[in-house]
């Protein structure tokens, strides 16, 4: 048992939590960035409002749902910071939401099959 | 065990004790320059867990997770009772689409602010900090003075809040989206005048960036709410 050694200053850094956090920080978007992503949910909104004007038959429940998740995630990753910063914060979040969706899930398939 | 091993063995646990007493020492004098009204603003964040993640943001984030079974449960409630109402008083009849629609821009646009407002904080500049977080809460109050405006019209043609079970689980959800944007500019117009007074304990950007937390969570709720009770028809 003679392999042992300091660990050097470079280690140290990089095992220190704040470390990777504040990098993690340091690369969301830019502010022209984030006017290009309003831009495209500005867009997806529009396409959303002209949807549920259209005839578009079976597509229409599936495309205006569609269009609510990317909003909701592009939202969520970009402005939110979920996609840049430490996994644990977005983790924490989509507990809840998988929880929210499972009482819904829920609370649907009981009023169905039992509702009067 | 070599006296060699022994001895780095001992070195690293003194090493390890002494970078110990250096924090606690750091901290104590920065916990004085706060009491004392110096704190270093922008140069410490707030308290961080074992984990090296700041306390307040995790707590931030449990609780819009936990924000997320209320609506989630308002939701489920309202999808189930849509249909449950009068011939003449029903969505089709009462929803005005491009009303809404013109909301929801209004209320996405102000996410764009407050994602200006945390980046300008981050980069330490307080003057444009404050004018996003003004906009911001400007629009949140257009937002909320249309939903006022829709719910006053629907009043005036006769749905109440007891007239139906879908005009209960109607009001109840927008209702409760509306008082949370209401509290969301609260906290911008609060955190203004605490930037401008230089009152924000610990760092401002992290706290520009809770209070942004929450304003885009109310933002992705009425995403949801937008879509599930205004454009797809019971």
């Amino acid at each position: 048992m003679t392999d042992t050694h300091s660990p050097s200053d470079a280690e140290i850094l990089a095992a220190t939590p704040h470390a990777d956090e504040k990098h993690d920080n340091l690369h969301g978007p830019t502010d022209k960035q984030f006017i290009g992503i309003f831009v495209a949910l500005a867009v997806v909104t529009s396409i959303e409002v002209a949807v549920s004007y259209a005839d578009i038959g079976p597509l229409f429940l599936p495309v205006l749902l569609f269009l609510m998740v990317a909003k909701f995630f592009g939202v969520v990753w970009y402005f939110m910071h979920v996609k840049f910063d430490h996994q644990l914060f977005g983790r924490l979040f989509y507990i809840g939401l998988g929880l929210a969706t499972a009482v819904y899930l829920i609370m649907i398939t009981t009023f169905r099959f039992f509702g009067a | 065990m070599s006296d060699s091993v022994i001895a780095d063995t001992i070195k690293d646990a003194v090493d390890i004790v002494k970078d110990h007493a250096d924090d606690v020492h750091d901290h104590d004098v920065h916990a004085g320059d706060v009491a004392a009204g110096h704190d270093d603003h922008g140069a410490h964040g707030g308290h961080h867990s074992s984990l090296g993640l700041s306390n307040t943001k995790l707590a931030m984030w449990l609780f819009l997770g936990s924000e997320c079974l209320l609506f989630g449960g308002l939701i489920s409630t309202y999808m189930l009772y849509r249909n449950r109402h009068s011939a003449n008083l029903g969505p089709d009849q009462l929803w005005d689409i491009p009303f809404t629609s013109a909301s929801s821009f209004v209320l996405l646009t102000s996410s764009l602010t407050m994602v200006l407002a945390v980046s300008a904080a981050t980069r330490g500049d307080l003057r444009r900090t404050k004018i996003f977080l003004t906009v911001t809460a400007l629009l949140g109050g257009l937002f909320v003075a249309g939903q006022i405006y829709e719910f006053t019209t629907f009043y005036r043609e006769g749905l109440g809040f007891t007239t139906s079970l879908f005009s209960s689980s109607f009001f109840t959800l927008t209702g409760f989206h509306g008082v949370h944007v209401s509290v969301g500019i609260v906290m911008l117009i609060a955190l203004v005048g605490m930037l401008s007074r230089d009152k924000v304990a610990g760092d401002n950007a992290e706290t520009v960036e809770m209070v942004g937390l929450y304003w885009h969570f109310v933002d992705i709720v009425w995403i949801i709410i937008f879509t599930l009770v205004y454009l797809i028809p019971a």
